[in-house]
């Protein structure tokens, strides 16, 4: 359990940091929280010749509110800092809820945003929120700066849409709709184990009718995706028991989960049906004012 | 070829100042390099958490980082809580109730309580369960540790008053 011989690398620049990404290209990680790579690295199921170390780079760690009322977090950012960040709470409280469930404070004191975006873990919470947020991340190469949306940026299961000179720098997300609810849950089998199922959704709600539905599944596919279809059923709806049930069992069709030793694929579905109901039900008595 | 880095530190306001390999994982720095054996290791992946040591202000797992990160850092580890003829007020509430039976786990979970009494509420026994869930115990079954910590806390509350 020791890791392979790497070159350290420690860049005081993002220029810096791209410069050594191009020189040595595949063959390179990125380290920055290093709670995802470092057991890689341990278990040696990863060998890179050099480990790109940008934790010290400054101008990475800012939590802020632009004017527009969206959220930019830089990559560099932590776990810890962005679940205890008051604008979070505040503006975002869905993101808080489900920082909360990453992992342990050890872990959440490390782990960068960054970090757990590029490494695009299926059951990780922060791909999922970008996903269902409709966040915008940021891209930093050789060529310049792009921009993609979460959507464009997760392809796979641990794979991102990221070349291999690319670093991300930021994740943006946009404000919630006015008068919006949301909800989170997940199952896990231990506090702060990976989710073997999760779910998140934002409602809008005006005049009792459903204008915007969002609903976001994690641990349950290939990557963290969004249940467009359930989604389409409730636009347009009044809050209706069957309706919430029915837009949930659709939600459990459209993954294709995989069994393993911690749980069968139909247990995975089963929790999916059960948190996007519970989630949903929540959600639309947040955007009524009637839970806080 | 060459892999060394010149690093200097504090752990436990105690100034080092070492060459290190690259692959040197901070853990092994502080046991083999340091011979703070206090710290221990256990998975070597994260998930016990009977390494967590204190590096500028966080608890954090010592098997995650490299010794040649923590270049220019204060860390703090087990030693610098007490020692056995002087424990630490933590220290004591966890031999007052028997919150250690092999005491593998307890340096983890100390620097972990550290950070959680720095940080966190922890009134309520789910709080504390939570608090702890990072950290391993195969002796214990948890009960006394959360006792200890639930002492830990109530005291913290009554100094502050």
């Amino acid at each position: 359990m020791k890791p392979p011989v790497f070159a350290y690398v420690r860049p005081g620049t993002l220029d810096a940091a791209i410069a050594a990404l191009a020189c040595y290209g595949e063959e390179a990680k990125i380290l920055a929280g290093g709670q995802s790579l470092v057991p890689l690295l341990n278990f040696r199921m990863l060998r890179p010749a050099a480990l790109i170390d940008i934790n010290r780079i400054p101008g990475l760690d800012y939590v802020v509110e632009s004017e527009d009322g969206s959220l930019q977090v830089g990559a560099l950012t932590r776990h810890r800092t962005l679940e205890t960040s008051p604008v979070v709470k505040d503006r975002f409280p869905i993101l808080n809820a489900a920082l909360a469930h990453v992992a342990h404070l050890a872990i959440r004191n490390r782990g960068t945003i960054g970090g757990s975006l590029s490494h695009a873990d299926p059951a990780a919470e922060l791909p999922m929120m970008a996903l269902l947020l409709d966040a915008e991340i940021a891209i930093a190469g050789p060529n310049g700066t792009r921009v993609l949306a979460a959507r464009d940026f997760l392809v796979g299961t641990l794979a991102t849409a990221l070349t291999e000179d690319e670093i991300v720098t930021q994740v943006a997300f946009p404000p919630l709709p006015a008068a919006a609810g949301w909800g989170f849950e997940e199952f896990a089998q231990r506090s702060g184990d990976f989710a073997l199922a999760g779910v998140g959704a934002v409602l809008g709600v005006r005049d009792g009718r459903c204008v915007e539905a969002r609903i976001a599944l994690m641990g349950v596919d290939e990557t963290a995706i969004r249940a467009t279809q359930a989604e389409r059923l409730l636009v347009g709806e009044r809050y209706d028991p069957d309706l919430v049930r029915a837009a949930a069992t659709n939600a459990r069709a459209a993954i294709n989960p995989n069994s393993d030793l911690r749980a069968s694929a139909e247990y995975r579905r089963h929790l999916v049906a059960a948190l996007a109901e519970r989630v949903l039900v929540a959600a639309w008595r947040r955007a009524e004012g009637r839970l806080a | 070829m060459s892999d060394l880095h010149r690093i200097e530190l504090f752990v436990n306001d105690t100034h080092y100042e070492r060459m290190v390999e690259s692959r040197l994982l901070l853990s092994d720095f502080l046991r083999h390099t340091l011979g703070l054996t206090g710290t221990h290791v256990g998975c070597e992946h994260g998930i016990c958490g009977a390494c967590t040591i204190i590096l500028d202000g966080d608890s954090v797992r010592s098997c995650l980082l490299f010794a040649v990160q923590a270049d220019s850092c204060r860390i703090e580890t087990v030693e610098g809580l007490g020692s056995s003829d002087r424990l630490s007020p933590l220290q004591e509430l966890f031999r007052q109730h028997h919150a250690l039976q092999c005491g593998f786990c307890t340096p983890g979970m100390l620097m972990t309580c550290v950070d959680m009494l720095a940080k966190y509420p922890l009134a309520t026994d789910a709080e504390i369960r939570d608090a702890l869930s990072g950290n391993l115990c195969r002796c214990t079954g948890y009960e006394n540790i959360v006792d200890a910590v639930k002492a830990a806390s109530k005291q913290r509350r009554e100094s502050a008053r």
